[in-house]
């Protein structure tokens, strides 16, 4: 069977798969798992970037998709004009205070010859920027919080199109993926791995806390949609018109008429993304990018400049991640931060892109849909089999209810097992690097 | 006598929390350290081990609970602390034996090996979960207090109370009594040479007819008692919740690389470096100042520099600044 025969059917396993769920289950969940793994297979083409074509280890990914996700409000949310009123000339001239401070020490740093003079003034510029920096920022911040705090106590967005957010996105984890990639690209791979896991927390953290940025852990509801939505559907007369002559009930259909909408916005990212990641795969960057990843030293001999390089396919890379973020909160309507966890938006991911066949972009894509069809599917299989191991226990021993309830864990454990077969057996993945 | 209450409010508040911390961590950290020393990864799983065997010491508490076996002021996990290393030593040297002796063999670079105990995590986090539940588990018992903040003000007629936890206690007492036998172990006996030696020179080691799997062993196992000692007393001093033993991971990692990764010295060191910091930093330091400082500047806000939500950026911080100005941490990494 021909390399291409095989990758195609693959792919049209995965299909199956989904058609299946549309069968068995129900539409609404197979176009769900659909969107999330188009959603997923970005994120896959991002961590493929920096680790198949490049060899970064970044366990930071959720922090990534979650500035993705600030942007779709900080985008797409309307203005609050009273908490800009009350407090937010103030919050912005404090963070650029901020921004000032680390900046001036930063250019003590680099000019100042070395000795106690440099580390003093350094120290000196730190506390005091602190000081006024607390001083200015700290009231904006309690104004600011203080307005309508039950349904507002923010600065609210900028009111634009929320597709304008996925671009932006993209641009704020490049930021962010930028200032971690520059102190910690150029060390050993195992700390690139740890600051970035720290940066992920850190991001996270800050999301949760600022209220005055997406209301903390209050939550932003109601994030606009970039089409209609099933209520105005559902009263439009000839939407109900079409939905009953294909014989589908107007209310089925309007959801489902919703996600497949969301379908092809997000399969045309993934599309374009795939495509630009083909080319830029094939092209004499791409070479070498992975003549780096195979040999740093020989690279380096060559006159390639490795930390540069590395430093680029990190910020694109995260980009990538945080468009995916984006769209993820665009599609659930509303920021969450509770709901980012490591495992899942971070690990997920990286036993996608194993799986699937780390360098070949292919192979992301198919290891994300793969990965994410078995992540939702586990726990209604686990939970078929924990009742069919324990249907010869009696009913209501101690036992049986409790391997019932343990079914929800069975997904860290299965991809964990999935994880560490695919990288015994096959550690080249399904669909492995040409 | 107000700078006396300042000093007590600053022990009270900052110093022995910090203190018990700093040994939970450094005795985290000290696993850290080891594995990479010896096997040469970040071992990603470090969190999820130290909530497996924590695990295990909780379990064998309620059953020993429930049968009345006990300490009597003392909490009853101390007891089942030696079963749980037990447990936690069987668990890893069946993960090695399954997982990643297979790596070691074919000679794997470090990152496939982060990247493999990444899957290890994963599984122990399911397995931990799968056996005791996500929620939260209580399982200290014993005497709360070894001094009590009303005891001590009324032996002392201070206006501020000392409190000390006896989990406090008990977490700086084990913490000691381990630091101690494994340095002893590692200087002083012929296994501890040896596996001080493969740290330092692989090939040399190997040349002097060291074991290397043997060495391997015993680095699991006697990671296996620090780790599942770490979990205990966290678990003891604060409560028993899985995911919380993952989020440790940063300021574990945090610690063993400003120490400098591979330095037992320099995991210790770095443990309390990051748990001082992380108290000093997001402690609301009013009711220290308002004693120390004479009557008309003291603060009016809470003085507290970065509220307590933070105190993973705090360790973050201070990761950051060793990796720029000395990537091989505080102490020479890269020997044991």
């Amino acid at each position: 069977m021909s390399e291409s025969v095989r990758n195609t059917a693959l792919f049209a396993v995965v299909a199956g798969l989904i058609l299946l769920t549309g069968f068995m289950q129900s539409w609404n969940s197979a176009l769900f798992i659909l969107n999330m793994g188009l959603i997923s297979a970005i994120m896959a083409l991002g961590v493929n970037l920096q680790w198949g074509f490049a060899g970064l280890f970044n366990v930071g990914v959720m922090g990534f998709v979650a500035l993705g996700g600030l942007a779709a409000v900080l985008v797409s949310m309307q203005p609050v004009p009273e908490a800009w009123e009350q407090g937010g000339t103030g919050v912005i001239i404090g963070l650029l205070l901020g921004a000032a401070t680390v900046f001036a020490a930063v250019m003590v740093m680099s000019r100042m010859p070395k000795g106690r003079a440099r580390s003093v003034a350094v120290i000196a510029i730190l506390v005091i920027g602190f000081i006024i920096y607390r001083r200015v920022f700290d009231p904006s911040v309690l104004a600011v919080e203080s307005v309508n705090p039950a349904a507002e106590g923010y600065l609210g967005g900028l009111g634009l199109p929320v597709l304008v957010a996925w671009p932006v996105g993209g641009l704020l984890a490049a930021g962010a993926a930028w200032l971690i990639g520059k102190t910690a690209l150029g060390l050993r791979s195992d700390y690139l791995a740890i600051a970035t896991l720290g940066i992920a927390e850190i991001i996270i953290a800050v999301i949760k806390n600022e209220d005055w940025l997406a209301r903390g852990v209050k939550n932003v509801i109601g994030i606009p949609r970039p089409m209609a939505y099933e209520i105005d559907l559902q009263n439009t007369p000839s939407f109900v018109e079409t939905a009953n002559n294909i014989g589908l009930d107007p209310v089925i259909a309007s959801t489902l008429y919703v996600k497949l909408v969301y379908s092809a916005l997000f399969l045309v990212v993934l599309l374009l993304l795939l495509w630009m990641a083909q080319k830029a795969l094939h092209s004499p960057w791409g070479r070498m990018m992975r003549a780096i990843r195979d040999n740093e030293v020989a690279a380096e001999a060559m006159g390639k400049d490795v930390t540069r390089r590395h430093l680029q396919i990190f910020v694109l890379g995260s980009a990538i991640c945080g468009i995916a973020g984006a769209m993820i909160t665009t599609l659930d309507g509303q920021l969450t931060p509770g709901t980012y966890q490591p495992l899942r938006f971070t690990f997920l991911i990286w036993v996608m892109v194993i799986v699937g066949g780390s360098g070949n972009n292919f192979g992301a894509v198919l290891g994300a849909f793969l990965i994410w069809f078995l992540w939702v599917q586990v726990e209604p299989i686990g939970l078929w089999m924990m009742q069919m191991i324990t249907s010869g226990l009696p009913e209501g021993s101690g036992l049986k209810a409790h391997l019932i309830e343990s079914a929800a864990h069975m997904r860290l454990l299965t991809m964990g097992i999935v994880l560490l077969l695919v990288l015994r057996f096959s550690p080249r993945g399904l669909i492995p690097e040409r | 006598m107000d700078l006396l209450n300042a000093l007590v409010a600053l022990s009270n508040f900052v110093l022995i929390p910090a203190i018990a911390y700093g040994s939970q961590l450094a005795l985290g950290a000290l696993g850290v350290t080891l594995i990479y020393g010896i096997l040469r990864f970040s071992n990603f799983a470090h969190g999820d081990t130290m909530a497996f065997g924590a695990m295990i010491a909780v379990l064998v508490t309620w059953w020993m609970q429930s049968v009345g076996i006990g300490l009597g002021p003392l909490p009853t996990a101390l007891l089942a602390l030696p079963f749980a290393i037990l447990g936690c030593m069987a668990f890893l040297l069946l993960t090695d034996r399954m997982v990643y002796r297979f790596y070691r063999e074919q000679k794997a670079k470090p990152v496939i090996l982060v990247i493999v105990s990444m899957g290890v995590m994963f599984i122990t986090n399911g397995l931990v979960r799968f056996i005791i539940g996500p929620g939260d588990q209580r399982f200290s018992d014993g005497e709360r207090f070894i001094i009590s903040a009303r005891d001590f003000k009324a032996m002392t007629g201070l206006k501020e109370g000392l409190a000390i936890k006896t989990t406090q206690g008990i977490t700086v007492v084990v913490a000691v009594i381990c630091v101690a036998l494994l340095f002893w172990f590692l200087n002083r006996t012929r296994t501890g040479k040896s596996m001080r030696a493969y740290s330092d020179n692989e090939d040399l080691a190997l040349l002097s007819g060291i074991n290397p799997e043997r060495v391997v062993m015993y680095t699991w196992l006697i990671v296996a008692a620090l780790a599942t000692t770490a979990g205990v007393l966290y678990g003891l001093d604060k409560s028993y919740r899985p995911f919380v033993y993952f989020q440790l991971l940063l300021p574990i990692f945090a610690s063993a690389i400003v120490g400098g990764l591979g330095s037992p010295l320099g995991a210790i060191a770095g443990g309390f470096l990051i748990a001082f910091s992380e108290v000093l930093i997001t402690y609301a330091w009013k009711k220290v100042l308002v004693y120390a400082l004479p009557e008309g500047i003291e603060p009016t806000g809470l003085a507290q520099l970065l509220s307590t939500d933070y105190k993973f950026a705090v360790s973050f911080v201070i990761l950051l600044i060793v990796l720029l100005f000395r990537p091989t941490g505080l102490f020479k990494g890269q020997t044991i």
